[in-house]
């Protein structure tokens, strides 16, 4: 069958039963989408159909059919979208596994509602975290919508940009 | 013969022979190959592992001509951030330029080879700085020493006269500049002064250690780039999926085989032990759905009899046994309680837990006739070597760990390498092919070294003037010891079970003298394998403590605050924290309508926390407005780092104390899965504020000191605001849930 993945069409010869999170990661070989739950419990293995955030490890490869799938690697060629960048800059991972789903959960929200409440981040981030890099999430959200600025977030945590190295 | 005692999962230790550790060395230096496969590969994540053949200043530095620093780096890395924190001491003591900075890691085998030059790597027990501080930073002055040496003979002046700044060598006098990228191929030859001679800066004047510097290693954890071990890809690698019998002790009776063989993209099914059966396969999703097919017939042994109303019996029934279970004895504490006016007693209960870090365990494993390899998320890269080796039957010299950093480890690839051994008997079946083994998250939750289940008796004799004259904790629970280390039990007595209760100062000392005490711990085991899980037994003792002390509070018609500080004059450091905490809460101010607030202080890991909780409660809804903290780590190497654990450690608490526990029925785990046992998510993670009170007197540990704090200070506002005391845990069982 054809799935195609970050703009690229792939000729994959597997199970119709196989779960898109396992094609993804081990017959096309892009690893930044994780396992955690394999029950769309966690979020970990969150991409883009067609541009909405779906938890690949519960949708066979079958039903994809010509929808575009979207990873955490084609997400920005080079950590230049705002999630991304606001996440550099609060160091929201901590051990960093979730976090290719956090990031694609967080920048599908913003994509959704440019400038998120609290209730809508409450609503929209249901990605499980171990570490518990939750508050920074939150705030990295609210940073990279732009309704807080980075050195006043900083702040609330005595750094500033001169003192982040 | 001398030996060194390793840990070792399957509740057995093993003896490695220090002779073989030694005869590394005959090797000479730099002779244990880097993995050919591993360099070649650009999947896997190699960036961070060192190559013996390359040049350094000494084992800690090595500076390229571009100026590149490069750290070397021996723990493990799995989101706490002692990468990070251990580079910033090294970078301060080396006086470098930190945007040059990266970090590299020698392997276990590269260690052996070098007399284990770079120290141990086991990191848990929050340790991974405060343990190895002293030798890093030392090593780290040793290059600078040798760096500035090789200048000053270049130039042939004394090398008193030159000063360096970020990584710039000048000599005032000439004029002359330099930098350590030119001259770290000379300093390398330059005679290393005795690390013991050198003079470490004092903390106070520190420039790059102390600051809330970022991560070295972020960029690549918000772009699906970071390899965990669980996506590694080798040239022609297998993946195995695990089966061990549901019920602990169980045994493999028999399978079918031919059931599997012929669906696609199998490769075999391999006996891993008497009691653990694997699929291996082209793809791991394939060996999994195999495995799943795969008829198992199980012996499910004697513990298939056990569910948890057993185990909680058991439990209340040592609260009632009378033996010989004393750990502190000071004065006559029951005596104390029987004449007291009078008595409060209150008993409590904490679950068994899992630690479900989000990357399932794994290890990927090839063995040839006279080697192996093994990439392994481990805490302890010289325990999986060990483990490695023993499993192989080969020495440690023709093993070779490759660590990977965990997605989160929390206390479960520390000392258990149970999961190296399986990978290691897998892979024996298909020599020379890599074998990445990984379990399912079902696998992962109903097989894991749970946080043990334990129950507690609180007693308290109380004059007319509310002060308590003797306390008595009697806790029964199950030993960590019995099931991981059981040479540590004496007596039958395991010292550890009451950790934060201690006499002893510097580790987990009890923050309150009172005039009579007596504290006893008595062992009750059970077929569930117990083990390390983020701050172990500060967990519960530290509930224990703290929610009885407000059940005697509101006894005593007192503040909660004013009658801790009562009992804490001959322990200021803990009374210290108490009070940090107290006043960015503003502990006393009043409150709206509805809201209650609760306190508990208690220490850990050579570090003093405390926790103030502010919340209201709602029918049964839980809704927390804040959560304050302070913390006193001794030194702080880098305040952002040790604020993001502590946000780390209030969620992986709030979660525990009030999302549905781990349960057994009939010998096995019940929950399965984050839908039977559900980690606390974004929307009921409160505002989390910390104030970090330094004493710079001591080394303190980070990563677990201030989870045993959050319980006890919510607990007991909720027990504020309901008007009774909260006793068994998680809070579901109150009715309660989080909002």
């Amino acid at each position: 069958m054809q799935i195609t993945v970050n703009n690229q069409v792939h000729n994959i010869d597997v199970e119709p039963n196989m779960p898109l999170l396992w094609a993804i990661r081990e017959i096309i070989g892009l690893t930044g989408t994780k396992y955690g739950c394999g029950i769309a419990q966690c979020g970990a293995c969150t991409v883009y159909m067609n541009g909405e955030p779906v938890r690949s490890c519960s949708i066979p490869v079958s039903a994809v059919g010509s929808m575009k799938i979207t990873t955490i690697e084609a997400l920005s060629p080079d950590n230049t979208h705002p999630v991304q960048k606001a996440w550099i800059a609060l160091d929201v991972p901590q051990c960093g596994y979730c976090q290719s789903g956090q990031v694609m959960a967080a920048a599908a929200l913003l994509k959704r509602i440019p400038k998120p409440t609290d209730a809508d981040i409450d609503n929209a981030m249901s990605n499980i975290c171990r570490c518990g890099t939750y508050q920074k999430i939150r705030d990295g959200i609210h940073v990279a919508s732009g309704q807080k600025k980075l050195a006043d977030v900083l702040a609330q945590y005595e750094a500033s940009p001169q003192t982040r190295g | 013969m001398k030996t060194t005692q390793i840990e070792n999962a399957g509740r057995r230790r093993f003896i490695i022979d220090t002779s073989v550790l030694g005869g590394g060395l005959m090797l000479g230096l730099g002779s244990v190959p880097m993995d050919a496969l591993a360099q070649k590969n650009p999947a896997y994540n190699q960036n961070s592992i060192m190559n013996a053949a390359d040049p350094e200043v000494n084992a800690w530095v090595n500076i390229k001509p571009d100026e590149t620093v490069i750290i070397r780096f021996v723990r493990s890395e799995m989101g706490q951030g002692t990468r990070t924190g251990l580079a910033q001491l090294v970078a301060e003591e080396l006086e470098c330029d930190w945007k040059k900075v990266i970090t590299e890691s020698p392997t276990p085998g590269q260690s052996v080879a070098r007399k284990r030059v770079w120290g141990e790597m086991g990191t848990f027990g929050s340790r991974g700085i405060r343990i190895s501080e002293d030798y890093v930073r030392r090593g780290a002055a040793a290059a600078r020493m040798m760096l500035m040496q090789a200048a000053a003979n270049e130039w042939n002046v004394p090398v008193g006269e030159l000063t360096v700044n970020k990584g710039v060598i000048t000599h005032a006098k000439s004029g002359k500049k330099t930098t350590y990228g030119k001259v770290s191929e000379a300093a390398a030859k330059v005679t290393p002064p005795d690390p013991k001679s050198i003079t470490l800066k004092d903390p106070r004047t520190w420039k790059v250690a102390g600051q809330p510097y970022a991560r070295l290693d972020t960029a690549d954890k918000v772009n699906g780039k970071k390899v965990f071990g669980a996506d590694l890809q080798l040239p022609g690698m297998l993946c195995a999926a695990v089966k061990a019998c549901p019920v602990f002790g169980g045994k493999i009776v028999s399978y079918d085989e031919s059931k599997v063989k012929n669906l696609r993209g199998v490769k075999g099914v391999v006996k891993v032990n008497d009691g653990t059966v694997a699929v291996v396969a082209d793809t791991w999703w394939r060996a999994k759905t195999a495995l799943e097919a795969l008829p198992i017939v199980w012996d499910e042994g004697k513990g298939a009899n056990t569910s948890s109303s057993d185990i909680e019996k058991m439990l209340r029934s040592g609260l009632d046994e009378n033996g010989d279970f004393w750990q502190r004895k000071e004065g006559d504490a029951l005596g104390a309680i029987q004449n007291a006016p009078k008595k409060i007693e209150a008993t409590y209960y904490t679950p068994y837990r899992s630690h479900a870090n989000m990357e399932p365990m794994n290890a990927t494993v090839r063995i040839t006739a006279d080697r192996a390899e093994a990439w392994v998320p481990t805490q302890n890269g010289e325990a999986s070597h060990a483990a490695l080796s023993e499993a192989a039957g080969l020495p440690l010299n023709q093993c070779e760990v490759f660590k990977l950093d965990p997605g989160t480890g929390l206390g479960r690839r520390g000392g258990t390498q149970e999961y190296v051994t399986y990978a290691v008997a897998i892979a024996k079946q298909f020599p020379g092919v890599p074998v990445k083994m990984m379990w399912s998250r079902e696998e992962d939750m109903t097989h894991d070294y749970y946080h043990p289940i334990a129950m507690a008796k609180m007693t308290a004799g109380m004059d007319a003037n509310g002060n308590i004259t003797g306390m008595h904790i009697k806790v029964a629970g199950q030993s960590i010891n019995a099931t991981v280390s059981p040479m540590a039990i004496k007596n039958n007595k395991d010292v550890r079970q009451l950790q934060g209760l201690y006499e002893e100062p510097g580790d987990a000392q009890l923050g309150y003298k009172f005039p009579s005490l007596l504290t006893e711990y008595v062992m009750k085991n059970t077929h569930v394998p117990v083990g390390p899980w983020r701050g172990v037994n500060t967990n519960q003792n530290g509930i224990f403590m703290e929610c009885f002390m407000n059940e005697c509070a509101v006894t005593a018609g007192k503040d909660p605050l004013a009658y801790r500080q009562a009992l804490m004059q001959n322990h200021p450091k803990h009374l210290a924290v108490l009070n940090a905490a107290a006043k960015k809460a503003n502990w006393g101010s009043p409150l709206p309508t509805g809201v209650h607030r609760g306190i508990a202080q208690f220490m850990g890991y050579a570090s003093y926390s405390a926790c103030v909780a502010e919340l209201s409660v709602s029918g049964n809804i839980v809704k927390i407005r804040r959560l304050t903290f302070a913390l006193n780590t001794g030194h702080v190497v880098n305040p952002w780092l040790v604020r993001e654990q502590i946000e780390g450690s209030v969620v992986m608490a709030l979660g525990a104390i009030f999302n549905p526990e781990i349960t057994v029925e009939n010998g096995r785990i019940k929950q399965t899965n984050f839908d039977s046992y559900p980690l606390l998510r974004l929307a009921s993670t409160p505002k989390i504020e910390s104030v970090l009170v330094p004493t710079y007197d001591f080394w303190g540990g980070v990563g677990e000191p201030t989870i045993c704090v959050v319980g006890p200070a919510i607990i007991n506002a909720i027990s504020t605001a309901l008007g009774r005391p909260m006793r068994n845990f998680p809070l579901y069982k109150e009715n309660l849930s989080l909002a």
